[in-house]
């Protein structure tokens, strides 16, 4: 995985609660592997009309915000459908940060499992973030997951939590399978151990 | 004497094989499940030169890219390619791994994950069960602590039977009272979702508890812990008691002989103690339950059959204003309008929320005798319950009414199959999410449950299922 650090970039305003993963890939795309125009397939259905075209009032199609990668959202971001394809589409089309009140708990995991960085905020400076992007598009924020910063296009700063295991998984790009296969005579002895006791579970 | 725990405390503790830091912990994977859409997860551990550890653990059912028509073609039924691709990369993966425990397109006990589970015993109290599907909370009816992950983790779970996770939080969801007639499991868990929202449990692990829990059926317990995810919990869980134990007894892979005296020792240890704590406390009364219908596209955006449609303005914050705003637009409907009475033009029961054969008699005791005047279909949960109906008679109801009478999978839920409703069509669904384009780009989904369902599809609109029961 690749690691996460710090990043500095534009940031676009998503001003919605709820969003959930099958607006962010629609069911259809899922059955396609993922090749080298994944990131189109981010937000489909609200970022092009019936005839493909860019829609003009999603955000992302906004010449400031294009470039995004960063997305500061409403409460509940990635809520519904485990479609980890949610993720890659973010990632493919450039987004590694998402700033959010709250998030749907297997999205948010799924976004720490590729190398993204969920930062959930209190919905006030979300809200206070989200203005200041509007009113000055294509301003930047900075992340920094070390010192689990978030500075504004203001430059006010805002401090994050952040699980100390997540943070250490992502500032080093760790694998989990090693982290698990690190502990191969604990799993070993508590199978036994396990299924001794529950043995029609073997 | 150890300190009093709950259930999910009890299943916790006894998974925990080492602790990484005060938070997370590494447990043991007791059954995980995969299907078609499992395919990055396979991908990524063949990429990662591993196999899957361990095979026996390990239950495979084909279900969101089944073909529901003309099933007898096997997988020629399936035109388009890359969905036949999605099955039969299932196929291969299952055989490089070795998993043996196959339920694929052809395979007799074929159905949907979160039904085939259960219906076969593989999800038991007290067990960690896995899957790379939202909806994994379901098998929480049994007693079980069950997961739904993403892609990721779910390959470092067939790799090594082991998942990290964070310890959620409790939250103890109490339903007191007797359920009135003409309510089910459906609309109990659609009004604890727009009660407490979309992200009313997120981060926690649901217990649901009280007298109208306990009424419920196993399939009703299922339906309910289902829908936990449209709470935003980790989990959703019901304590397993002598209808959870009636019910695993006898079943393919429920214990036998002295495991099954083993096994309801155990089972019979579970349940939460009397004082034990939660981290939180709902409550809900059955008795002022009415039959429910979502008139949004989020499940929280559901409301009482006998209710209107309400007005964003009403909304406490601008975002969930916005959301609602977007919904109506979506839907084409108006503050104000009485739900009962909105037109449909389709109809659809089935899924892992609602495709059990109790579902299916809730629907065919509505349609007995009647005629239905929109474009309908049932796809049962599974191929057994598909038979089982068949041998009661329901499949014959269905069809005199005018539904299509398909085969298992689940079909119009996610629609990924290609069981989709037309774009700017209003459906009655049994199943679980009513977001944007969730049956099709355009779609219009309102949530029921199995009897509304077929109540809205007799009349053409949203129906009080209550008023073509009275008398029957």
């Amino acid at each position: 995985m690749q690691p996460f650090i710090e990043i500095t970039a534009v940031a676009a305003p998503l001003d919605m609660a709820n969003i959930d993963t099958d607006k962010i890939i629609p069911a259809r795309f899922l059955r396609r592997l993922r090749g080298p125009d994944y990131g189109k397939l981010a937000f489909h259905d609200i970022r092009y009309d019936a005839n493909g075209n860019d829609r003009p009032d999603f955000v992302l199609n906004q010449a400031p915000y294009r470039n995004a990668r960063i997305l500061v959202a409403g409460a509940n971001f990635g809520c519904g459908s485990s479609r980890e394809a949610a993720v890659y589409v973010l990632y493919d089309y450039g987004i590694r940060v998402v700033i959010a009140p709250s998030f749907g708990d297997i999205h948010y995991g799924n976004e720490l499992q590729n190398g993204m960085l969920p930062v959930t905020l209190a919905d006030e400076i979300c809200q206070k973030l989200r203005r200041q992007l509007h009113e000055q598009p294509g301003a930047q924020i900075a992340v920094d997951l070390e010192s689990q910063t978030v500075s504004g296009p203001d430059g006010a700063a805002y401090r994050f939590d952040i699980d100390p295991n997540h943070q250490e998984r992502l500032l080093k790009g760790l694998d989990d399978i090693d982290l698990v296969m690190q502990n191969i005579k604990e799993i070993e002895a508590f199978e036994q151990r396990h299924h001794k006791e529950l043995p029609w579970l073997a | 004497m150890s300190a009093p725990r709950t259930m999910f405390e009890k299943i916790w503790d006894r998974h925990v094989i080492v602790m990484r830091g005060e938070n997370e912990a590494l447990l043991h994977v007791d059954r995980n499940f995969v299907h078609e859409g499992s395919f990055h997860a396979f991908g990524a551990l063949a990429a990662a030169g591993r196999k899957v550890r361990k095979p026996r653990q390990t239950f495979a059912t084909a279900d969101h890219y089944v073909p529901t028509r003309n099933r007898e073609q096997g997988i020629d039924a399936v035109t388009d390619p890359e969905m036949r691709n999605m099955l039969e990369l299932f196929a291969q993966n299952t055989r490089a791994n070795g998993i043996a425990n196959y339920y694929g397109l052809d395979h007799p006990q074929q159905g949907i994950v979160h039904v085939v589970g259960p219906e076969l015993g593989i999800t038991q109290p007290g067990l960690v069960i896995t899957c790379g599907d939202s909806h994994t909370s379901t098998h929480g009816a049994f007693g079980a602590l069950a997961v739904g992950i993403g892609a990721s983790q779910l390959k470092q779970i067939l790799a090594t039977q082991c998942i990290w996770q964070k310890q959620p939080k409790t939250m103890r969801i109490t339903v007191a009272g007797a359920i009135p007639s003409g309510v089910t499991a459906k609309d109990i868990v659609l009004a604890i979702i727009a009660k407490i929202g979309t992200a009313g449990a997120t981060g926690h692990a649901i217990e649901y508890a009280g007298p109208a829990i306990r009424a419920l059926s196993m399939e009703g317990r299922l339906t309910v812990c289902n829908m936990s995810i449209e709470a935003g919990a980790r989990a959703g869980m019901v304590a397993p008691d002598e209808k959870t134990y009636a019910w695993l007894e006898g079943r393919e892979f429920s214990p036998t002989g002295t495991h099954w005296e083993k096994a309801l020792a155990f089972w019979h240890s579970l349940p939460t103690d009397d004082d034990a704590r939660f981290d939180r406390e709902v409550a809900l009364e059955a008795a002022t339950l009415a039959p429910m219908v979502t008139w949004g596209t989020s499940p929280e955006e559901a409301a009482s059959i006998t209710t209107a449609v309400p007005d964003p303005a009403s909304a406490g914050d601008a975002d969930k204003r916005a959301h609602m705003e977007q919904a109506l637009r979506y839907m084409e409907l108006k503050p104000g309008t009485p739900l009962e009475g909105i037109k449909i033009q389709r109809a659809f029961i089935g899924t892992c929320t609602n495709g059990r054969i109790e579902d299916l008699r809730a629907a065919a005791a509505v349609l007995k005798g009647r005629k239905i005047v929109v474009p309908a279909w049932v796809s049962p949960g599974s191929s057994t319950i598909k038979r089982q109906a068949e041998a009661e008679g329901l499949d014959r109801i269905f069809r005199e009414a005018g539904f299509d009478w398909r085969a298992s999978g689940c079909s119009g839920c996610a629609a990924m199959n290609g069981d989709t409703v037309p774009a700017g069509e209003r459906c009655a669904s049994t199943s679980n999410r009513n977001f944007e384009g969730r049956q099709g780009k355009g779609a219009r989904t309102h949530l029921m449950s199995p009897a509304m369902v077929a109540a809205a599809a007799v009349t053409g609109r949203l129906t009080d299922v209550r008023k073509l029961l009275q008398g029957a």
